[in-house]
Protein backbone atom coordinates (compact mmCIF):
# COMPACT_ATOMS: atom_id res chain seq x y z
CA UNK A 1 0.00 0.00 0.00
CA UNK A 2 1.37 3.40 -0.96
CA UNK A 3 1.76 5.98 1.80
CA UNK A 4 1.35 9.57 0.65
CA UNK A 5 4.08 12.11 1.27
CA UNK A 6 3.47 14.62 4.07
CA UNK A 7 3.64 18.23 2.91
CA UNK A 8 2.67 21.49 4.58
CA UNK A 9 -0.22 21.78 2.14
CA UNK A 10 -1.48 18.30 3.02
CA UNK A 11 -1.26 19.01 6.76
CA UNK A 12 -3.23 22.25 6.46
CA UNK A 13 -5.82 20.71 4.07
CA UNK A 14 -6.38 17.71 6.34
CA UNK A 15 -6.60 19.90 9.43
CA UNK A 16 -9.03 22.26 7.73
CA UNK A 17 -11.27 19.42 6.52
CA UNK A 18 -11.39 17.89 10.01
CA UNK A 19 -12.05 21.31 11.53
CA UNK A 20 -14.96 21.80 9.07
CA UNK A 21 -16.36 18.39 10.13
CA UNK A 22 -16.24 19.51 13.75
CA UNK A 23 -17.83 22.87 12.96
CA UNK A 24 -20.59 21.11 10.99
CA UNK A 25 -21.23 18.94 14.05
CA UNK A 26 -21.44 22.05 16.26
CA UNK A 27 -23.95 23.56 13.87
CA UNK A 28 -26.16 20.49 13.39
CA UNK A 29 -26.10 18.49 16.65
CA UNK A 30 -27.71 21.10 18.95
CA UNK A 31 -30.76 21.06 16.66
CA UNK A 32 -31.34 17.34 17.32
CA UNK A 33 -33.47 16.41 20.32
CA UNK A 34 -36.95 15.70 21.55
CA UNK A 35 -37.92 19.39 21.42
CA UNK A 36 -37.71 21.06 18.02
CA UNK A 37 -35.78 24.33 18.09
CA UNK A 38 -34.99 26.99 15.52
CA UNK A 39 -31.66 28.86 15.33
CA UNK A 40 -33.34 32.11 14.31
CA UNK A 41 -35.67 32.10 17.30
CA UNK A 42 -32.89 31.01 19.66
CA UNK A 43 -30.51 33.75 18.50
CA UNK A 44 -33.35 36.28 18.80
CA UNK A 45 -33.63 35.18 22.42
CA UNK A 46 -37.13 33.70 22.08
CA UNK A 47 -38.22 31.20 24.71
CA UNK A 48 -37.89 28.23 24.95
CA UNK A 49 -35.53 27.89 21.93
CA UNK A 50 -32.86 30.17 23.44
CA UNK A 51 -32.90 28.34 26.79
CA UNK A 52 -32.77 24.90 25.16
CA UNK A 53 -30.01 25.86 22.73
CA UNK A 54 -27.76 28.02 24.89
CA UNK A 55 -28.63 26.59 28.29
CA UNK A 56 -28.68 22.87 27.57
CA UNK A 57 -27.69 21.56 24.17
CA UNK A 58 -24.82 23.83 23.08
CA UNK A 59 -22.81 23.57 26.32
CA UNK A 60 -23.34 19.83 26.26
CA UNK A 61 -22.15 19.55 22.65
CA UNK A 62 -19.15 21.75 23.47
CA UNK A 63 -18.26 19.64 26.51
CA UNK A 64 -18.52 16.47 24.41
CA UNK A 65 -16.27 18.06 21.80
CA UNK A 66 -13.57 19.20 24.19
CA UNK A 67 -13.66 15.79 25.88
CA UNK A 68 -13.64 13.80 22.64
CA UNK A 69 -10.87 15.92 21.15
CA UNK A 70 -8.74 15.70 24.29
CA UNK A 71 -9.17 11.92 24.61
CA UNK A 72 -8.40 11.33 20.92
CA UNK A 73 -5.27 13.51 21.06
CA UNK A 74 -4.18 11.82 24.30
CA UNK A 75 -4.78 8.43 22.65
CA UNK A 76 -2.50 9.36 19.75
CA UNK A 77 0.12 10.54 22.21
CA UNK A 78 0.08 7.46 24.45
CA UNK A 79 0.22 5.14 21.43
CA UNK A 80 3.37 6.94 20.24
CA UNK A 81 4.84 7.13 23.73
CA UNK A 82 4.36 3.43 24.42
CA UNK A 83 4.81 2.31 20.79
CA UNK A 84 1.65 0.32 21.20
CA UNK A 85 -1.33 0.71 18.91
CA UNK A 86 -3.64 -0.66 21.61
CA UNK A 87 -2.67 1.96 24.21
CA UNK A 88 -5.39 4.38 25.30
CA UNK A 89 -5.47 7.52 27.46
CA UNK A 90 -6.44 5.21 30.32
CA UNK A 91 -3.52 2.78 30.02
CA UNK A 92 -1.24 4.70 32.40
CA UNK A 93 -3.65 4.82 35.30
CA UNK A 94 -4.61 8.50 35.47
CA UNK A 95 -8.28 7.87 34.75
CA UNK A 96 -8.39 5.16 37.43
CA UNK A 97 -6.95 7.70 39.87
CA UNK A 98 -9.60 10.19 38.75
CA UNK A 99 -12.29 7.54 39.22
CA UNK A 100 -10.97 6.65 42.66
CA UNK A 101 -11.10 10.32 43.68
CA UNK A 102 -14.70 10.53 42.47
CA UNK A 103 -15.67 7.29 44.23
CA UNK A 104 -14.17 8.49 47.52
CA UNK A 105 -16.06 11.79 47.15
CA UNK A 106 -19.34 9.95 46.46
CA UNK A 107 -18.82 7.60 49.42
CA UNK A 108 -18.13 10.49 51.80
CA UNK A 109 -20.99 12.59 50.44
CA UNK A 110 -18.81 15.41 49.08
CA UNK A 111 -20.45 17.80 46.61
CA UNK A 112 -17.47 18.62 44.41
CA UNK A 113 -16.98 15.18 42.89
CA UNK A 114 -15.07 16.63 39.94
CA UNK A 115 -12.58 18.31 42.26
CA UNK A 116 -11.92 15.06 44.11
CA UNK A 117 -11.58 13.32 40.77
CA UNK A 118 -9.03 15.89 39.60
CA UNK A 119 -7.11 15.44 42.85
CA UNK A 120 -7.17 11.64 42.37
CA UNK A 121 -5.82 12.03 38.83
CA UNK A 122 -3.03 14.35 40.01
CA UNK A 123 -2.07 12.04 42.88
CA UNK A 124 -1.90 9.02 40.57
CA UNK A 125 0.14 10.99 38.05
CA UNK A 126 2.77 11.87 40.65
CA UNK A 127 2.81 8.34 42.08
CA UNK A 128 3.38 6.87 38.60
CA UNK A 129 6.11 9.44 38.03
CA UNK A 130 7.77 8.63 41.35
CA UNK A 131 7.74 4.88 40.67
CA UNK A 132 8.82 5.22 37.02
CA UNK A 133 11.66 7.63 37.82
CA UNK A 134 13.20 5.23 40.32
CA UNK A 135 15.78 4.13 37.75
CA UNK A 136 16.74 7.83 37.18
CA UNK A 137 16.10 7.66 33.42
CA UNK A 138 12.43 7.77 32.48
CA UNK A 139 11.60 5.25 29.78
CA UNK A 140 8.37 4.15 28.14
CA UNK A 141 8.77 0.69 29.68
CA UNK A 142 9.09 1.87 33.29
CA UNK A 143 6.20 4.27 32.71
CA UNK A 144 4.02 1.47 31.36
CA UNK A 145 4.84 -0.88 34.23
CA UNK A 146 4.25 1.83 36.86
CA UNK A 147 1.02 2.94 35.12
CA UNK A 148 -0.43 -0.56 34.88
CA UNK A 149 0.44 -1.28 38.53
CA UNK A 150 -1.14 1.95 39.81
CA UNK A 151 -4.14 1.29 37.55
CA UNK A 152 -4.70 -2.09 39.21
CA UNK A 153 -4.30 -0.64 42.72
CA UNK A 154 -6.82 2.14 41.98
CA UNK A 155 -9.31 -0.33 40.52
CA UNK A 156 -8.96 -2.53 43.61
CA UNK A 157 -9.55 0.48 45.89
CA UNK A 158 -12.63 1.46 43.86
CA UNK A 159 -14.04 -2.04 44.44
CA UNK A 160 -13.13 -1.76 48.12
CA UNK A 161 -15.07 1.49 48.56
CA UNK A 162 -17.96 0.25 46.46
CA UNK A 163 -18.20 -2.82 48.66
CA UNK A 164 -18.98 -0.64 51.68
CA UNK A 165 -21.10 1.95 49.86
CA UNK A 166 -24.86 2.26 50.37
CA UNK A 167 -27.25 1.28 47.56
CA UNK A 168 -27.63 4.90 46.48
CA UNK A 169 -23.90 5.57 46.61
CA UNK A 170 -23.23 2.35 44.73
CA UNK A 171 -25.61 3.44 41.96
CA UNK A 172 -23.93 6.85 41.81
CA UNK A 173 -20.52 5.17 41.56
CA UNK A 174 -21.61 2.87 38.73
CA UNK A 175 -23.23 5.79 36.94
CA UNK A 176 -20.06 7.87 37.26
CA UNK A 177 -17.85 5.02 36.05
CA UNK A 178 -20.02 4.66 32.92
CA UNK A 179 -19.04 8.17 31.88
CA UNK A 180 -21.52 10.80 30.81
CA UNK A 181 -21.81 14.26 29.34
CA UNK A 182 -23.97 16.89 31.03
CA UNK A 183 -24.57 20.54 30.36
CA UNK A 184 -22.01 22.57 32.31
CA UNK A 185 -21.68 26.33 32.87
CA UNK A 186 -19.84 28.29 30.18
CA UNK A 187 -17.22 29.27 32.75
CA UNK A 188 -16.37 25.57 33.18
CA UNK A 189 -16.17 25.17 29.42
CA UNK A 190 -13.88 28.19 29.24
CA UNK A 191 -11.34 26.82 31.73
CA UNK A 192 -11.57 23.40 30.14
CA UNK A 193 -10.80 24.94 26.75
CA UNK A 194 -7.95 26.90 28.32
CA UNK A 195 -6.51 23.60 29.57
CA UNK A 196 -7.16 21.46 26.50
CA UNK A 197 -6.36 23.71 23.53
CA UNK A 198 -2.80 24.79 24.50
CA UNK A 199 -1.99 21.19 25.47
CA UNK A 200 -3.13 19.87 22.08
CA UNK A 201 -1.23 22.65 20.34
CA UNK A 202 1.92 21.62 22.25
CA UNK A 203 1.42 18.02 21.09
CA UNK A 204 1.01 19.22 17.49
CA UNK A 205 4.13 21.38 17.77
CA UNK A 206 6.14 18.33 18.87
CA UNK A 207 4.70 16.13 16.09
CA UNK A 208 7.99 15.29 14.42
CA UNK A 209 9.45 14.19 17.72
CA UNK A 210 6.47 11.89 18.37
CA UNK A 211 7.12 10.41 14.92
CA UNK A 212 10.64 9.51 15.97
CA UNK A 213 9.67 8.29 19.43
CA UNK A 214 7.01 6.02 17.94
CA UNK A 215 9.86 4.18 16.15
CA UNK A 216 11.77 3.64 19.41
CA UNK A 217 13.69 5.49 22.10
CA UNK A 218 17.13 4.66 20.66
CA UNK A 219 15.89 5.58 17.18
CA UNK A 220 14.78 9.01 18.44
CA UNK A 221 17.89 9.56 20.59
CA UNK A 222 20.16 8.71 17.64
CA UNK A 223 18.41 11.49 15.70
CA UNK A 224 19.00 14.16 18.30
CA UNK A 225 15.88 13.89 20.47
CA UNK A 226 16.23 14.12 24.26
CA UNK A 227 13.98 11.15 24.87
CA UNK A 228 13.69 11.35 28.67
CA UNK A 229 12.50 14.96 28.51
CA UNK A 230 10.14 14.18 25.65
CA UNK A 231 8.63 11.15 27.41
CA UNK A 232 8.23 13.18 30.61
CA UNK A 233 6.52 16.09 28.85
CA UNK A 234 4.31 13.69 26.85
CA UNK A 235 3.27 11.81 29.96
CA UNK A 236 2.49 15.02 31.87
CA UNK A 237 0.51 16.61 29.04
CA UNK A 238 -1.35 13.39 28.15
CA UNK A 239 -2.23 12.76 31.79
CA UNK A 240 -3.26 16.38 32.28
CA UNK A 241 -5.63 16.15 29.30
CA UNK A 242 -7.04 12.81 30.42
CA UNK A 243 -7.36 13.73 34.08
CA UNK A 244 -9.02 17.07 33.36
CA UNK A 245 -11.73 15.76 31.07
CA UNK A 246 -12.27 12.60 33.12
CA UNK A 247 -12.92 14.75 36.21
CA UNK A 248 -15.86 16.35 34.40
CA UNK A 249 -17.29 13.40 32.46
CA UNK A 250 -16.05 10.21 34.08
CA UNK A 251 -14.13 7.67 32.03
CA UNK A 252 -15.42 7.40 28.46
CA UNK A 253 -13.89 4.40 26.77
CA UNK A 254 -12.81 3.73 23.20
CA UNK A 255 -12.69 7.36 21.95
CA UNK A 256 -8.93 7.43 22.48
CA UNK A 257 -8.61 4.13 20.64
CA UNK A 258 -11.15 4.29 17.81
CA UNK A 259 -10.46 7.79 16.55
CA UNK A 260 -6.63 7.62 16.34
CA UNK A 261 -6.85 4.26 14.57
CA UNK A 262 -9.50 5.30 12.11
CA UNK A 263 -7.54 8.46 11.31
CA UNK A 264 -4.23 6.57 11.07
CA UNK A 265 -5.76 4.04 8.67
CA UNK A 266 -7.04 6.90 6.50
CA UNK A 267 -4.17 9.39 6.44
CA UNK A 268 -1.12 7.55 7.78
CA UNK A 269 1.04 7.66 10.89
CA UNK A 270 2.65 11.11 10.67
CA UNK A 271 1.70 13.03 13.81
CA UNK A 272 1.57 16.33 11.94
CA UNK A 273 -1.58 14.94 10.30
CA UNK A 274 -2.67 12.62 13.05
CA UNK A 275 -2.87 15.03 16.00
CA UNK A 276 -5.03 17.81 14.51
CA UNK A 277 -7.23 15.37 12.58
CA UNK A 278 -7.74 13.14 15.63
CA UNK A 279 -8.52 16.13 17.83
CA UNK A 280 -11.18 17.61 15.51
CA UNK A 281 -12.67 14.24 14.49
CA UNK A 282 -12.57 12.93 18.08
CA UNK A 283 -14.50 16.04 19.07
CA UNK A 284 -17.12 15.41 16.37
CA UNK A 285 -17.28 11.67 17.15
CA UNK A 286 -18.01 12.07 20.86
CA UNK A 287 -20.54 14.84 20.21
CA UNK A 288 -22.36 12.54 17.75
CA UNK A 289 -22.23 9.62 20.24
CA UNK A 290 -23.62 11.89 22.96
CA UNK A 291 -26.42 13.05 20.68
CA UNK A 292 -27.30 9.39 20.04
CA UNK A 293 -27.09 8.71 23.78
CA UNK A 294 -29.57 11.45 24.66
CA UNK A 295 -32.02 10.85 21.79
CA UNK A 296 -32.15 7.15 20.92
CA UNK A 297 -34.33 6.19 23.92
CA UNK A 298 -35.64 9.69 24.68
CA UNK A 299 -36.76 10.84 27.14
CA UNK A 300 -34.43 8.33 28.87
CA UNK A 301 -30.69 8.90 28.39
CA UNK A 302 -27.99 6.30 27.93
CA UNK A 303 -24.51 7.05 29.32
CA UNK A 304 -22.35 8.07 26.39
CA UNK A 305 -19.69 5.54 27.48
CA UNK A 306 -22.17 2.80 26.55
CA UNK A 307 -22.56 4.16 23.00
CA UNK A 308 -18.80 4.59 22.44
CA UNK A 309 -18.21 1.06 23.77
CA UNK A 310 -20.94 -0.46 21.58
CA UNK A 311 -19.42 1.24 18.54
CA UNK A 312 -15.87 0.70 19.77
CA UNK A 313 -16.07 -3.01 20.64
CA UNK A 314 -16.69 -4.30 17.10
CA UNK A 315 -14.15 -1.80 15.75
CA UNK A 316 -11.57 -3.05 18.21
CA UNK A 317 -12.12 -6.67 17.12
CA UNK A 318 -11.88 -5.67 13.46
CA UNK A 319 -8.66 -3.79 14.19
CA UNK A 320 -7.13 -6.76 15.98
CA UNK A 321 -8.01 -9.00 13.03
CA UNK A 322 -6.53 -6.68 10.42
CA UNK A 323 -3.42 -6.21 12.59
CA UNK A 324 -2.86 -9.96 12.86
CA UNK A 325 -3.26 -10.28 9.06
CA UNK A 326 -0.62 -7.59 8.50
CA UNK A 327 1.90 -9.22 10.83
CA UNK B 1 41.48 10.97 15.93
CA UNK B 2 37.77 11.44 15.52
CA UNK B 3 36.68 8.80 18.07
CA UNK B 4 38.64 7.61 21.08
CA UNK B 5 37.91 5.23 23.95
CA UNK B 6 40.08 4.79 27.02
CA UNK B 7 39.57 2.00 29.57
CA UNK B 8 35.89 1.72 28.72
CA UNK B 9 34.01 -0.81 30.80
CA UNK B 10 30.39 -1.63 31.40
CA UNK B 11 28.39 -4.12 33.36
CA UNK B 12 24.76 -5.20 33.42
CA UNK B 13 24.17 -6.10 37.05
CA UNK B 14 26.92 -8.52 38.04
CA UNK B 15 27.74 -9.30 34.42
CA UNK B 16 30.79 -7.40 33.16
CA UNK B 17 30.21 -7.02 29.41
CA UNK B 18 33.09 -4.67 28.59
CA UNK B 19 36.44 -4.29 30.34
CA UNK B 20 39.22 -1.77 29.76
CA UNK B 21 38.58 -1.23 26.07
CA UNK B 22 41.03 1.31 24.67
CA UNK B 23 40.67 2.07 20.98
CA UNK B 24 40.96 5.03 18.67
CA UNK B 25 39.64 5.58 15.19
CA UNK B 26 40.45 8.14 12.53
CA UNK B 27 38.41 9.54 9.68
CA UNK B 28 38.29 7.55 6.46
CA UNK B 29 38.61 4.15 8.13
CA UNK B 30 36.33 1.18 7.59
CA UNK B 31 36.63 -0.88 10.76
CA UNK B 32 35.00 -4.25 11.39
CA UNK B 33 34.33 -5.29 14.96
CA UNK B 34 34.08 -9.04 15.28
CA UNK B 35 33.75 -11.49 18.13
CA UNK B 36 31.54 -14.26 19.45
CA UNK B 37 28.01 -13.73 20.75
CA UNK B 38 28.00 -11.84 24.03
CA UNK B 39 31.49 -10.40 23.49
CA UNK B 40 30.18 -6.86 24.06
CA UNK B 41 30.16 -5.66 20.43
CA UNK B 42 26.67 -4.12 20.43
CA UNK B 43 27.23 -2.60 23.88
CA UNK B 44 30.44 -0.98 22.64
CA UNK B 45 28.61 0.36 19.60
CA UNK B 46 25.81 1.67 21.86
CA UNK B 47 28.36 3.55 23.99
CA UNK B 48 29.99 5.12 20.94
CA UNK B 49 26.51 6.03 19.66
CA UNK B 50 25.80 7.92 22.89
CA UNK B 51 22.92 5.55 23.69
CA UNK B 52 24.46 3.90 26.78
CA UNK B 53 25.55 6.33 29.45
CA UNK B 54 26.44 4.22 32.51
CA UNK B 55 29.88 3.12 31.41
CA UNK B 56 33.23 3.53 33.10
CA UNK B 57 36.29 4.99 31.40
CA UNK B 58 36.25 7.73 28.82
CA UNK B 59 34.96 8.16 25.31
CA UNK B 60 35.66 11.23 23.17
CA UNK B 61 34.24 12.33 19.87
CA UNK B 62 36.43 14.93 18.16
CA UNK B 63 38.39 15.28 21.43
CA UNK B 64 35.25 16.18 23.41
CA UNK B 65 33.77 13.76 25.98
CA UNK B 66 30.52 12.21 24.78
CA UNK B 67 28.62 13.51 27.81
CA UNK B 68 29.53 17.11 26.85
CA UNK B 69 27.95 16.81 23.40
CA UNK B 70 24.48 18.33 22.98
CA UNK B 71 22.19 15.57 21.71
CA UNK B 72 21.37 17.34 18.46
CA UNK B 73 24.96 18.29 17.57
CA UNK B 74 26.01 14.72 18.32
CA UNK B 75 23.34 13.39 15.94
CA UNK B 76 24.67 15.71 13.22
CA UNK B 77 28.00 13.90 13.50
CA UNK B 78 27.22 10.28 14.42
CA UNK B 79 24.51 8.04 13.03
CA UNK B 80 23.57 4.45 13.82
CA UNK B 81 22.21 1.48 11.90
CA UNK B 82 20.66 -0.81 14.52
CA UNK B 83 20.60 -4.57 14.29
CA UNK B 84 16.81 -4.64 14.18
CA UNK B 85 14.29 -1.85 13.90
CA UNK B 86 10.72 -2.84 14.69
CA UNK B 87 7.92 -0.52 13.54
CA UNK B 88 4.40 -0.42 14.90
CA UNK B 89 2.95 2.38 12.78
CA UNK B 90 2.42 2.75 9.02
CA UNK B 91 5.23 5.13 8.06
CA UNK B 92 6.39 5.04 4.44
CA UNK B 93 9.99 4.13 3.65
CA UNK B 94 10.56 7.76 2.67
CA UNK B 95 9.17 9.02 5.99
CA UNK B 96 11.55 6.69 7.82
CA UNK B 97 14.49 8.08 5.83
CA UNK B 98 13.28 11.66 6.36
CA UNK B 99 13.51 11.08 10.11
CA UNK B 100 17.28 11.09 9.59
CA UNK B 101 17.07 14.80 8.77
CA UNK B 102 15.63 15.66 12.19
CA UNK B 103 18.98 16.90 13.63
CA UNK B 104 19.29 19.41 10.80
CA UNK B 105 15.81 20.84 10.45
CA UNK B 106 13.87 23.26 12.60
CA UNK B 107 10.16 23.78 12.51
CA UNK B 108 7.35 21.54 11.41
CA UNK B 109 8.44 20.66 7.89
CA UNK B 110 11.49 19.45 6.03
CA UNK B 111 13.35 21.80 3.70
CA UNK B 112 14.26 21.26 0.03
CA UNK B 113 17.80 20.43 1.20
CA UNK B 114 16.37 17.72 3.47
CA UNK B 115 14.38 16.29 0.55
CA UNK B 116 17.50 16.28 -1.64
CA UNK B 117 19.54 14.50 1.05
CA UNK B 118 16.81 11.88 1.39
CA UNK B 119 16.59 11.23 -2.36
CA UNK B 120 20.39 10.88 -2.51
CA UNK B 121 20.47 8.48 0.46
CA UNK B 122 17.70 6.38 -1.08
CA UNK B 123 19.44 6.31 -4.45
CA UNK B 124 22.75 5.05 -3.11
CA UNK B 125 21.05 2.40 -0.98
CA UNK B 126 18.82 1.24 -3.85
CA UNK B 127 15.62 2.00 -1.95
CA UNK B 128 14.08 4.77 -4.03
CA UNK B 129 11.76 2.36 -5.83
CA UNK B 130 9.77 1.66 -2.67
CA UNK B 131 9.76 5.14 -1.19
CA UNK B 132 5.95 5.20 -0.79
CA UNK B 133 5.67 1.62 0.55
CA UNK B 134 4.62 1.00 4.15
CA UNK B 135 7.91 0.32 5.97
CA UNK B 136 6.32 -2.58 7.85
CA UNK B 137 5.49 -4.44 4.64
CA UNK B 138 9.09 -4.43 3.35
CA UNK B 139 11.25 -7.55 3.54
CA UNK B 140 13.98 -7.74 6.18
CA UNK B 141 16.68 -6.80 3.67
CA UNK B 142 14.66 -3.94 2.21
CA UNK B 143 14.01 -2.60 5.71
CA UNK B 144 17.68 -2.82 6.54
CA UNK B 145 18.56 -0.75 3.45
CA UNK B 146 15.92 1.86 4.35
CA UNK B 147 17.40 2.10 7.85
CA UNK B 148 20.86 2.54 6.31
CA UNK B 149 19.42 5.27 4.06
CA UNK B 150 17.95 6.99 7.14
CA UNK B 151 21.36 6.88 8.86
CA UNK B 152 23.10 8.21 5.73
CA UNK B 153 20.52 11.01 5.41
CA UNK B 154 22.02 12.31 8.67
CA UNK B 155 25.18 13.12 6.64
CA UNK B 156 27.32 11.58 9.41
CA UNK B 157 31.05 11.82 9.92
CA UNK B 158 30.86 8.59 11.94
CA UNK B 159 28.57 5.72 10.94
CA UNK B 160 28.02 2.88 13.41
CA UNK B 161 26.48 -0.30 12.01
CA UNK B 162 25.30 -3.26 14.08
CA UNK B 163 25.30 -6.40 11.93
CA UNK B 164 24.13 -4.47 8.87
CA UNK B 165 24.18 -7.45 6.48
CA UNK B 166 22.00 -9.78 8.58
CA UNK B 167 18.97 -9.68 6.29
CA UNK B 168 20.72 -8.75 3.05
CA UNK B 169 21.10 -10.97 -0.01
CA UNK B 170 24.56 -11.50 -1.49
CA UNK B 171 24.22 -8.64 -3.98
CA UNK B 172 23.22 -6.14 -1.32
CA UNK B 173 25.84 -7.39 1.17
CA UNK B 174 28.56 -6.67 -1.37
CA UNK B 175 26.89 -3.38 -2.43
CA UNK B 176 26.74 -2.27 1.19
CA UNK B 177 30.44 -2.81 1.83
CA UNK B 178 31.39 -1.23 -1.51
CA UNK B 179 29.24 1.77 -0.58
CA UNK B 180 30.91 1.98 2.84
CA UNK B 181 34.36 1.85 1.24
CA UNK B 182 33.40 4.60 -1.16
CA UNK B 183 32.01 6.78 1.67
CA UNK B 184 35.14 6.15 3.73
CA UNK B 185 37.29 7.38 0.85
CA UNK B 186 35.37 10.67 1.25
CA UNK B 187 36.31 10.83 4.94
CA UNK B 188 33.58 8.83 6.74
CA UNK B 189 34.56 6.66 9.69
CA UNK B 190 32.48 3.47 9.48
CA UNK B 191 32.47 0.95 12.33
CA UNK B 192 30.62 -2.23 11.50
CA UNK B 193 29.85 -5.02 13.96
CA UNK B 194 29.66 -8.20 11.92
CA UNK B 195 29.72 -11.98 12.13
CA UNK B 196 30.72 -12.36 8.49
CA UNK B 197 34.48 -12.73 8.81
CA UNK B 198 35.07 -13.00 5.07
CA UNK B 199 33.22 -9.78 4.31
CA UNK B 200 35.12 -8.12 7.14
CA UNK B 201 38.44 -9.43 5.83
CA UNK B 202 37.62 -8.48 2.25
CA UNK B 203 36.49 -4.89 2.81
CA UNK B 204 37.65 -3.57 6.19
CA UNK B 205 40.84 -1.54 6.57
CA UNK B 206 41.08 -2.71 10.12
CA UNK B 207 39.55 -5.41 12.30
CA UNK B 208 39.01 -5.29 16.06
CA UNK B 209 38.32 -8.56 17.84
CA UNK B 210 36.33 -8.43 21.06
CA UNK B 211 36.42 -11.42 23.38
CA UNK B 212 34.84 -11.57 26.85
CA UNK B 213 34.39 -7.80 26.79
CA UNK B 214 38.02 -7.00 25.98
CA UNK B 215 39.65 -5.90 22.72
CA UNK B 216 42.07 -8.79 22.17
CA UNK B 217 43.26 -7.92 18.67
CA UNK B 218 43.34 -4.77 16.57
CA UNK B 219 45.00 -4.42 13.20
CA UNK B 220 44.76 -5.00 9.48
CA UNK B 221 42.90 -8.15 8.34
CA UNK B 222 46.27 -9.86 7.65
CA UNK B 223 47.47 -9.16 11.18
CA UNK B 224 44.28 -10.14 12.96
CA UNK B 225 42.75 -13.04 11.02
CA UNK B 226 44.86 -16.12 11.60
CA UNK B 227 44.28 -19.63 12.92
CA UNK B 228 45.35 -18.90 16.46
CA UNK B 229 43.12 -15.84 16.92
CA UNK B 230 40.08 -17.56 15.42
CA UNK B 231 40.62 -20.71 17.49
CA UNK B 232 41.07 -18.72 20.72
CA UNK B 233 38.11 -16.42 20.20
CA UNK B 234 35.58 -18.62 18.41
CA UNK B 235 36.76 -22.05 19.69
CA UNK B 236 36.64 -23.30 16.10
CA UNK B 237 39.28 -24.64 13.73
CA UNK B 238 39.15 -23.10 10.27
CA UNK B 239 41.44 -23.03 7.27
CA UNK B 240 42.69 -19.60 6.34
CA UNK B 241 44.06 -18.94 2.88
CA UNK B 242 44.96 -15.80 1.01
CA UNK B 243 42.13 -14.71 -1.28
CA UNK B 244 42.52 -13.33 -4.83
CA UNK B 245 42.68 -9.78 -3.44
CA UNK B 246 45.57 -10.76 -1.18
CA UNK B 247 43.42 -10.68 1.94
CA UNK B 248 42.69 -13.59 4.28
CA UNK B 249 39.91 -15.95 3.22
CA UNK B 250 38.36 -18.32 5.71
CA UNK B 251 37.24 -21.84 4.75
CA UNK B 252 34.97 -23.32 7.33
CA UNK B 253 35.47 -26.95 6.30
CA UNK B 254 32.90 -29.68 6.93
Amino acid sequence: MAVKQVTARRVWTTSLLSLCTMLAAIAILPLIGSAHIDYGRAIAGQSPDAEILFGVRLPRVLLAMLTGGALAAAGVLFQALLRETLATPYTLGVSSGASLGAVVAICFGANQVWLASLAGAALTLFLVMAVASESRRLSSFTLLMAGITLNSICMALILFFQNFASFGQSFAIVRWLMGGIDAVPYATLAWLAAAVLPSVFYLFWKSREWNLLSMGEDWAAARGVSTSTLILSGYLIGSFLTGTVTALTGPIGFVGLIVPHAVRLTIGADHRLLIPASFFLGAAFLAICDTIARTILAPAEIPVGVITAILGGPFFIWMLRSRSKLH
Amino acid sequence: MILRLRNVGMHYGANQVLRNVTLSFKQGELVAIIGPNGAGKSTLLGIMAGLRSHFSGECWLQEKPLAKWPRRAFAQTVSVVPQLQPAEFPFSAEQVVLMGRMPFSDGMFESAADEAAVVHAMQITDTLQFRTRDFRTLSGGERQRVILASALAQSPKVLLLDEPTTFLDLQHQVSLYRLLRSLCRDGLLALSVTHDLNLAAAYADRIVILHNGAAVADGSPDEVIHNASIRTVFSTDVEIQTGPSGRPWIHYGR
